[in-house]
């Protein structure tokens, strides 16, 4: 797989333009550099403007930083999408069912799909989950599912994203500035619009509330705080929504009740979109240091008196251990073929698999099976044979806490780079609501780039960008 | 109906810009004092007024010892030791503005946004006559570009509201601080009260809230200490006066009470306050006494700051 040629979803292999960008491909030849420069610098004028920027951690110099945008939109084409909204649909489907039996009947377990202890020992299971239901049994109201490409036909799902999956903001805000800056593409293409997503967001939060809600649930977003790396997108979200953003000071429980407080006196809360990890929610429950959460919400959650979404617990199927058996899981639960196909994996707590994996360091991609974000990874063909070494120490002190994955030959798609155009690697995260009504995605989803050449990490948080996602006609 | 956060920021968000202004005044008052023909200059005390109108003195003799220009100018402008320096008004008020990025029109976040961002680039050290002239131009910009974009688009509704009353709160306070200069500045001994400097002097204040032509509109008369004081005090037809804003801020409370259906103390007090001040008489406060009256009145202003904050934002 890995000796494979890179696949460039607008030139093929062969260097023919593929069937959705033809018309953009000619567009490209026609304009002026010197145009694309300046829209360029236009479209960073705009973003710097209206503030979106993302604050890296452990970073003290620029606090406040830009995501590179990349001007040359990323084109699927319809029939593409079809078959991967299905596969997510199908995808995140099984991913609910497949939490609602971890904390209820674990029949997934008793058939031996999963593994006992890669659930009950899985940092991110919550015992409190046991007696708890939540609303219309839906644990993963918004997913991000990554995805990349390696040929024309072929989608793998790299990582599934159940807790509080960040990034849609981009999505929306690089629409509405491709836009402002190329109106005549959108005039001559047939791009599907995107910016529908809030409004079924607020539908699919809305739908959830727990029965006690009255007719119209108060549905509000609970951000860490300005500090806090997606700031930006709480706010950009609540704004969109027209909802509240709450930080955890402006909540309080009483009765069994969520309330926040306004300048008119308590108003109850019903459904929680919570931008905080599992243990910051509440102090009484968790981490008893969490100045972020609201003392009582676990027993507010408990007596059914309010939605927290995504619900708690629901990283026990996200991680990298257990997707390596999303295929089985999504089988076991929809009891059909995945369309969608993961990565294959080798799981390091498996000996033969851990033998194999020392042995081809040099080939394999290494994760954490607890880690995010692109840190705490190897890249085998890109480490030195020192960092090699090393990690294998590390894999081999802790099996269990690692696996491994060829290096994938990732579709690379054109980028606007100094001095023109060139190829780099993408990925796609599309984000799937699910409500009481059903499942919806809006036709794209957020691309990611790695801009240096060659590489292959797309974290914005090692230097990544994006550009905007089109499915056309 | 709002969160209380939300309110708390939008009202201090709004008095920081506010203030940064105010203080921009103050520095352009005390620089326009100090220009004076050097005869005058060994024996006044422009800057040290400055210090003093901005209510920070303590801290500034704690760091500095002597008012120079060029120590009061730093302080002020974008000193990191002192809270309440123009560009750290300017840190805070971005810093609330993100806070409560909803509640804010896309306007009023660029020009905080905006502001900030320029703020991070200029040199601020050691500024010279035109550099300081400008930058102080370049903040009451800010002020009166969010000033008038909050007051163009926002909603007339309770976010709007609190908004306004952190401005009138501030901008009412720093009109009594601005016409209180005078009483720190001293006339030199051979001086006389109503002679040339007292002239120039109060002909300054005027001009540093861009009022010197409307003043003669209104008076149709030289510039004198106590017809200043009407203007500024008790002339309902000067938009920064302390009636004009007080009238403003009873209007904005009485908006909330009615939409809120219930008053309480902030209601009160801003009564009580404007009543007094429609009792006054412009003779009269300046015989008695116009510092003693503007010190009773700043009092009184930051009274009704906390009653606000109790009342609605905690």
């Amino acid at each position: 797989m890995a000796k494979e040629q890179t696949f460039d979803e607008m030139n093929g292999t062969d260097g023919t333009v593929r069937e959705g960008y033809v018309h953009l491909a000619e567009w490209l030849k026609s304009i002026p550099p010197d145009i694309l420069a300046n829209r360029r610098t236009e479209a960073e004028h705009f973003f710097r403007r209206i503030g979106i920027t993302f604050n890296v951690y452990g970073d003290d110099q620029g606090t406040e930083r830009l995501i590179p945008f990349d001007l040359v939109p990323r084109i699927l084409t319809s029939p593409e999408w079809k078959v991967l909204s299905e596969g997510l649909e199908q995808r995140v489907n099984a991913l609910n069912m497949f939490i609602g039996d971890v904390y209820g009947a674990r029949e997934v377990v008793k058939a031996g799909v999963v593994p006992e202890d890669l659930v009950l020992r899985n940092p991110s299971f919550r015992p409190e989950m046991t007696r708890i239901r939540p609303a219309k049994d839906i644990y993963v109201h918004i997913a991000g599912i990554d995805i990349v490409r390696v040929d024309a036909d072929t989608f793998y799902v790299l990582e599934d994203n159940a807790r509080t999956p960040s990034g849609v903001s981009y999505m929306l805000e690089n629409r509405e500035a491709m836009m402002r800056l190329f109106p005549e593409l959108f005039s001559q293409m047939r791009i599907a619009p995107v910016d529908h997503y809030a409004d079924n967001l607020l539908t699919t939060l809305r739908s959830v509330a727990p029965d006690s809600a009255p007719g119209e649930p108060n549905v509000v977003l609970l951000t860490p705080g300005q500090y806090n790396s997606a700031y930006y997108e709480h706010s950009f979200l609540a704004d969109k929504m027209g909802i509240e953003l709450v930080e955890g000071r402006d909540l309080f429980v009483r009765s069994n009740v969520v309330y926040m407080r306004t300048t008119q006196g308590p108003q109850r809360v019903d459904v929680i979109y919570r931008r905080l990890d599992d243990e910051f929610l509440d102090p009484l429950a968790f981490d008893p240091s969490s100045m972020l959460g609201v003392p009582g919400l676990m027993s507010a959650y408990r007596a059914g008196n309010v939605t927290i979404s995504n619900a708690v617990g629901t990283g026990v199927s996200d991680d990298k251990a257990i997707y390596s058996y999303m295929p089985d899981i999504v089988k076991f639960f929809t009891g059909k073929e995945p369309i969608l196909k993961n990565v294959p994996t080798w799981r390091c707590r498996e000996p033969e698999s851990l033998k194999y994996v020392l042995a081809h360091l040099d080939e394999l991609v290494v994760k954490e099976v607890h880690g995010s974000g692109g840190y705490g990874m190897l890249v085998g063909p890109h480490a030195t044979k020192a960092e090699r070494e090393a990690f294998g120490k590390k894999i081999a002190a802790d099996p269990q806490g690692f696996i491994a994955q060829p290096t994938l030959a990732l579709s690379t798609v054109p980028c606007y780079i100094e001095n023109g155009l060139a190829p780099r690697h993408v990925d796609l995260r599309p984000y799937v609501l699910s409500g009481a009504d059903g499942v919806r995605t809006v036709p794209g989803g957020l691309t990611r780039v790695a801009l240096k050449e060659g590489s292959l990490v797309v974290n914005s948080s090692q230097g990544g960008g994006t550009k905007d996602t089109w499915v056309v006609e | 109906m709002m969160l209380s956060r939300t309110a708390d920021s939008m009202f201090w968000l709004s008095r920081y810009v506010e203030r940064a202004e105010n203080l921009a005044r103050i520095l352009d008052v005390a620089s326009r004092m100090a220009s004076l023909p050097s005869a005058y200059a060994g024996s006044s005390n422009e800057w040290e007024s400055a210090i003093a109108t901005a209510a920070c003195d303590v801290a500034f003799h704690a760091k500095y010892g002597e008012a120079t220009r060029e120590n009061v100018i730093a302080y002020i402008v974008a000193d990191p030791d002192n809270p309440s320096s123009i560009k750290n008004c300017i840190e805070t008020a971005r810093s609330n503005a993100r806070a409560v990025r909803t509640a804010m029109t896309t306007h009023m976040w660029v020009v905080i946004n905006d502001a900030w961002h320029d703020v991070q680039k200029l040199k601020l050290s050691r500024l010279d006559e035109t550099g300081l002239r400008k930058f102080l131009n370049f903040i009451k910009e800010v002020s009166l570009h969010f000033d008038g974009a909050a007051y163009r688009t926002m909603l007339r509704s309770d976010h709007y509201w609190f908004q306004r009353l952190g401005t009138f709160i501030e901008r009412a306070d720093n009109t009594a601080r601005l016409l209180d200069v005078k009483y720190h500045i001293l006339l030199p001994d051979k001086e006389q009260i109503g002679g040339g400097l007292d002239y120039f002097q109060w002909t300054s204040i005027l001009r540093a809230i861009e009022a010197r032509t409307a003043f003669h509109w209104v008076y149709r008369e030289t510039v004198k200490p106590w017809l200043v004081a009407d203007f500024l005090v008790l002339s309902a037809q000067q938009p920064r006066s302390l009636l004009s804003m007080y009238t403003r801020l009873n209007e904005v409370l009485d908006e909330l009470s009615e939409n809120y259906g219930r008053r309480g103390p902030s209601q009160r007090l801003a009564r009580e306050v404007l009543g007094n001040l429609q009792n006054s008489k412009p003779k009269e406060l300046f015989q008695s006494g116009l510092h003693e009256f503007l010190s009773g009145f700043i009092d009184k202003n930051n009274e009704l700051g906390a009653a606000i904050s109790q009342q609605y934002l905690q």
